[in-house]
């Protein structure tokens, strides 16, 4: 049965996600403006476009994630819903899972599509762009699962975003480096497994410490 | 058993209160004693290296506050580990005190290296492993103080940091292998192969007395923070009424 409720939940984010767009544009517009700044900030010549592409688009998507962090426990914290949660007889840690699983897949998908479109635009080389998708969509959810635990120990505090950006940061930092260096590899034509296997190990970390993390940190948010 | 009895006994914020206050002006008196030893140890008797001629004397500063910003996060996810499992007020309150002392032995450490760097690699700054690993924990100090500061009830404040200490904790060795990984220019570690270090004795004696005042340093400023912290947080209670009556009284 507790597996169950795991679905219901995502299902739930889900079912809210797509009442509003909104939910789906926004990292997506939020990607392609960071990605902007780089050719405009820098100069449009391909080459530096090509070397630096793994590092924008890593950096773009990381940002893009933050950004929705805010948010993600923000509503169901004001209007009484994670209360009901900590009530529940159900395991929390899976319950906040499920709402997380659910977020992720809301970004994810048109993440994909977007950065692989960017990708061509900068320039990355055909062959890469296959390995860019794989590490989004293996380091994606240790985004997701370390920022969730920084939003749900700030989720009863003004001024969240920037507290929230200050702490987790420096915790993105293995993952930014190992996905932008698997790309950076795969454009070079030389092996991604040693990165892609790292990032997968951290995913297998993040998957079975971060739930529990989170759900002490919402009951430390709602005790005050 | 005696000990077990002897920690609960301490563990009370107001036995620790005056059994720290009293062990204050010894450790103040033994850190003068042995940072006098090692700087005259380090700035005089110690030779001078061969490559790196007087320059090298930083060392002594350099390293010690190093060791220091790691040690101290270890000890602060320890107590982290300790307020969150058993509830004990001490810990809180060192998990928060021994934040800020960190974060600037990090700065010192940073501003020492950078200082180090100029005249021996021939610049303030590079993107090296340890270096961005060190800036990188200067940042997790900080963000332990800005979640600290950011609550108003400061038992939930302690809670929320010892969570963060603790995932801190966990990432510290996977951030510092990937920035490894990532580029490295920094020396080598040199004294901590156990077999036959690369440093000579001379220059290591004042080195680890070095350290040694430096963990001093660390445990009386701790002690200042904490009760401070202490007699902030039970401001309610009859004995510190008592404390703040007697003192008012002299």
């Amino acid at each position: 049965m507790a597996h169950f409720s795991f679905f219901i939940l995502m299902q739930r984010e889900f079912k809210i996600a797509s009442r509003s767009v909104q939910q789906f544009l926004l990292p997506i517009s939020f990607f392609s403006l960071v990605v902007l700044l780089f050719p405009l900030g820098l100069n449009p010549s391909p080459q530096l476009l090509q070397t630096i592409a793994p590092g924008i688009l890593w950096v773009a998507a990381l940002l893009a994630i933050l950004l929705s962090l805010d948010n993600l426990f923000r509503e169901d914290y004001e209007d009484g819903f994670i209360e009901l949660l900590v009530l529940s007889p159900r395991p929390l840690a899976l319950l906040l899972a499920g709402k997380v699983a659910g977020q992720w897949l809301i970004i994810i998908l048109p993440l994909l599509l977007i950065a692989t479109l960017f990708g061509i635009f900068l320039g990355l080389p055909s062959h890469s762009l296959s390995t860019l998708l794989i590490s989004l969509l293996i380091g994606t959810p240790c985004l997701m699962l370390i920022g969730a635990i920084a939003a749900a120990l700030t989720v009863g505090l003004q001024q969240s975003s920037v507290l929230i950006t200050l702490l987790l940061l420096p915790l993105y930092l293995p993952v930014l480096i190992f996905g932008s260096s698997a790309v950076q590899h795969a454009s070079t034509g030389l092996s991604t497994n040693p990165q892609l296997y790292m990032l997968s190990s951290l995913l297998v970390l993040t998957l079975t410490l971060a739930p529990l993390a989170i759900a002490a940190a919402i009951k430390i948010s709602l005790s005050q | 058993m005696m000990l077990t009895h002897y920690l609960h006994k301490i563990a009370s914020p107001q036995a620790f209160y005056l059994f720290c206050g009293r062990c204050l002006p010894w450790l103040i008196g033994l850190f003068f004693i042995v940072l006098a030893l090692g700087l005259y140890g380090g700035l005089v008797t110690a030779p001078a290296d061969y490559q790196q001629g007087d320059a090298f004397r930083i060392i002594y500063v350099h390293v010690p506050a190093a060791w220091m910003s790691l040690f101290i996060y270890l000890v602060m996810a320890i107590n982290a580990a300790v307020a969150l499992i058993w509830r004990i007020k001490i810990s809180e309150v060192i998990v928060v005190s021994s934040a800020y002392i960190g974060a600037n032995f990090t700065f010192l450490a940073l501003i020492t290296g950078s200082l180090w760097g100029k005249p021996m690699w021939g610049t303030w700054w590079t993107w090296d492993a340890r270096l961005t690993s060190e800036l990188v924990l200067l940042f997790l100090y900080f963000s332990i103080i800005a979640l600290y500061n950011a609550y108003e009830d400061k038992r939930v404040a302690s809670k929320a940091i010892s969570i963060l200490a603790l995932l801190g904790v966990i990432n510290i060795p996977i951030i510092h292998y990937s920035v490894v990984w990532w580029n490295t220019l920094h020396q080598g570690a040199t004294v901590t192969k156990l077999d036959k270090p690369s440093i000579h004795i001379d220059m290591l004696i004042p080195l680890l007395q070095m350290a040694f005042a430096f963990n001093l340093y660390y445990l009386i400023s701790l002690i200042q923070r904490a009760r401070n912290e202490i007699l902030k947080r039970e401001f309610n209670s009859l004995w510190v009424k008592k404390l703040c009556q007697e003192s008012s009284n002299e």
